[in-house]
């Protein structure tokens, strides 16, 4: 199974790397950017193939590693 | 005084700390983090600035896990002092030894140069001999020092006096390099036997290098 993370920082904290590709798109006279925010995507390969055990095992490896909960939030999907 | 350094691959400051408290008389060791345990005997334990683990994921996050961070949390609890200078803040905040996280600098630049900071508070052994609102000329060397808390932690922070540091201009007025909440460039944690700063009071110790506004800092640790 494999598992993507994505984690990105908490609304309400500045994104200074989403502000600045915001006035580079803006440069590039790109319009009807509202908002940019930057994240990072982490995919694992799983050995486990139940669905429910494998959140369980990448919601432990979020909270402990992936993700600094004080300032980023993290997303998971699954596909087997 | 023993001074014990903390060293991960990466690291990259710990001789420069090594020479800096040798120059105020203190017997030093430089600690590999595969070691597991800290001698009962050690008065002031440092985690230098570098970039351990090359700073993948986000800076200090795998150094935390790394088999020195068990004993350095434990040494933590049982009330010895903790010293992190760049990474070493980096480092302590991943761990949660002290609150809060350092982000990328708001302007997205690594910034290396010399900057002022006003002590806030010298309530603890850290800055205890210095005066509040005293100014200090010291290097700061990061791309992560954006020093971030909520709104809630940051109240809770100046009413213990652990904010220690806030950068600012030679004559004390606010200056924020990198973003951080509050221009804050250093803080401890509630017992005051933590300290985080990210700028690096070792590489101010000569005046021929462009400060010695170092050595104060360091010596608040050599009175006990």
């Amino acid at each position: 199974m494999k598992a993507i993370v994505n984690i990105s920082l908490k609304a309400g904290v500045l994104d200074s790397q989403g502000k600045a590709v915001h006035h580079a798109l803006d440069a590039l006279k790109f319009e009807g950017v509202n908002d940019v925010r930057v994240g990072k995507q982490i995919v694992l390969n799983l050995a486990q193939t139940e669905k429910e055990k494998a959140l369980t095992e990448v919601t432990e490896m979020c909270e402990s590693l992936l993700a600094n909960t004080v300032i980023e939030d993290y997303e998971i999907e699954l596909i087997s | 005084m023993k001074v014990a350094i903390v060293q991960f691959p990466g690291t990259n400051c710990d001789y420069d700390t090594e020479y800096a408290f040798k120059e105020l008389g203190c017997e030093t060791q430089i600690l590999w983090h595969q070691n597991e345990s800290i001698a009962s005997d050690i008065d002031l334990l440092v985690i230098a600035g570098g970039f351990s683990y090359g700073d993948y994921l986000r800076s200090g996050a795998i150094a935390r896990f790394s088999p020195i961070m068990k004993a350095v949390s434990e040494y933590a609890k049982d009330g010895g002092k903790v010293l992190g200078i760049c990474n070493g803040f980096q480092v302590l905040t991943e761990s949660h030894l002290l609150p809060g996280a350092l982000k990328r600098n708001e302007h997205l630049h690594f910034l290396s140069k010399h900057h002022h900071l006003k002590v806030v508070s010298n309530s603890n052994t850290f800055l205890g001999k210095m005066d509040k609102d005293e100014v200090v000329n010291i290097p700061i060397a990061h791309h992560d020092g954006n020093f971030f808390v909520d709104a809630d932690t940051l109240k809770e922070l100046y009413k213990n006096e652990q904010v220690l540091l806030h950068y600012c201009d030679e004559n004390g007025e606010i200056s924020n390099p990198n973003g951080s909440v509050d221009s804050i460039a250093g803080i401890c944690n509630a017992e005051k036997n933590v300290f985080g700063l990210m700028p690096h009071p070792e590489r101010a110790m000569e005046a021929i290098l462009g400060s010695q506004d170092g050595r104060k800092m360091l010596e608040g640790f050599l009175n006990d």
